[in-house]
């Protein structure tokens, strides 16, 4: 693992922002040199990418972020059991992230989800739809401005109709 | 007339003719009384109420003891028990299934979030399905448990023996 991490900061010097290590490794990555990291990583023995997600950093309390997503990754290498986070933040005015179908097929839902979730579009992805919620809902509802509730004039458009018919 | 002194009676609405097979009793009574005894709901499941709804339907609580059997078409079903959380992208769905079943037809609304939205007071959540079904059992509980299930189904059964010209052709306007 250590010989690995080596490896990366040596070929991606340019790219990586940053290595933190407290639950498990983690590399920061810039937008511009992540796919490349993600091929070599892949190459590396991480054969099964576990989970991708979102995150919104909006008014996030501990520290101040420069960017307002992130776009985590799991990464497990099947032979070795080693797990491994990669990180990517997404700036808000340029909200897109590099898709990895192409070298884990299970991202696909995973950055529909994210899409769904969050707005962030994925280059490259083969079928970005909404996963979740209903393909003509409005807003991102885990984006940390998103009401908990809508107010009446923003309801659902299908449900609205649906509840002006009425109980009978 | 001449009826009471004719036939005697064998319960409050149930009247029996001497010497004849024949018993007389309100068209009403004897359809209620077979809906009642056979009570089809249509299996809905939408969360962890489902598996309460499956445990009451397997034979530890065993419902076929009412004659209540689980149809998987809503063509087929009498009653709708909708059992879960409802989502505003489920609702039509539901709407659409309830619209499907013949008539007669009863919803029960098994569990907090069927009856009033439970803790999810949110975007997506359906705030109780009498937004847009009628419902005519309301079945609180987080979930209810089976018993609580059969005494729902059990008061179905006393509101469908109760009921007068609500259904057919001789329906109340």
């Amino acid at each position: 693992m250590k010989e690995m991490l080596e490896k990366v900061k040596e070929k991606f010097n340019k790219f990586v922002l940053a290595f933190e290590n407290r639950d498990l490794p983690c590399i920061v990555v810039k937008r511009e040199g992540f796919l490349e990291l993600m091929k070599f990583l892949k190459e590396e023995g991480f054969n099964h990418l576990i989970d991708l997600c979102g995150v919104d950093y909006l008014n996030y309390k501990p520290e101040k972020k420069p960017e307002r997503f992130e776009v985590v990754y799991h990464l497990f290498n099947m032979n070795t059991k080693v797990l491994l986070r990669v990180k990517v933040p997404i700036p808000e005015e340029d909200c897109w992230q590099y898709s990895v179908v192409t070298l884990w097929k299970t991202a696909n839902w995973f950055e529909r989800e994210c899409f769904d979730m969050f707005g962030i579009k994925f280059k490259g992805h083969p079928d970005l739809r909404r996963l979740l919620m209903p393909e003509d809902w409005e807003g991102y509802p885990l984006r940390k401005d998103y009401p908990l509730e809508l107010p009446e004039e923003q309801e659902w458009k299908v449900y609205k109709e649906l509840k002006a018919r009425g109980s009978k | 007339m001449g009826l009471e002194s004719l036939t005697i009676a064998i319960s409050s609405s149930l009247r029996y003719i001497p010497g004849t097979p024949v018993f007389i009793t309100p068209v009403d009574k004897l359809l209620n009384w077979a809906r009642a005894g056979s009570i089809w709901p249509m299996t809905f499941g939408l969360a962890c109420c489902a598996i309460e709804m499956m445990a009451a339907g397997a034979s530890h609580y065993d419902l076929d003891r009412f004659g209540i059997i689980f149809r998987a078409s809503p063509r087929q079903a009498d009653c709708l028990i909708v059992a879960g959380t409802v989502t505003k992208k489920m609702a039509p769905a539901i709407k659409r299934v309830y619209e499907q079943m013949p008539e007669p037809k009863y919803v029960i609304a098994m569990g907090s979030c069927a009856c009033s939205g439970g803790i999810f007071k949110t975007y997506s959540t359906v705030q109780g399905v009498d937004e847009f079904l009628p419902v005519d059992i309301y079945l609180p509980g987080c979930p209810p448990r089976p018993e609580a299930l059969l005494y729902a189904l059990v008061t179905l059964q006393e509101k469908i023996m109760n009921e007068v010209g609500k259904w057919g052709f001789w329906r109340k306007k």
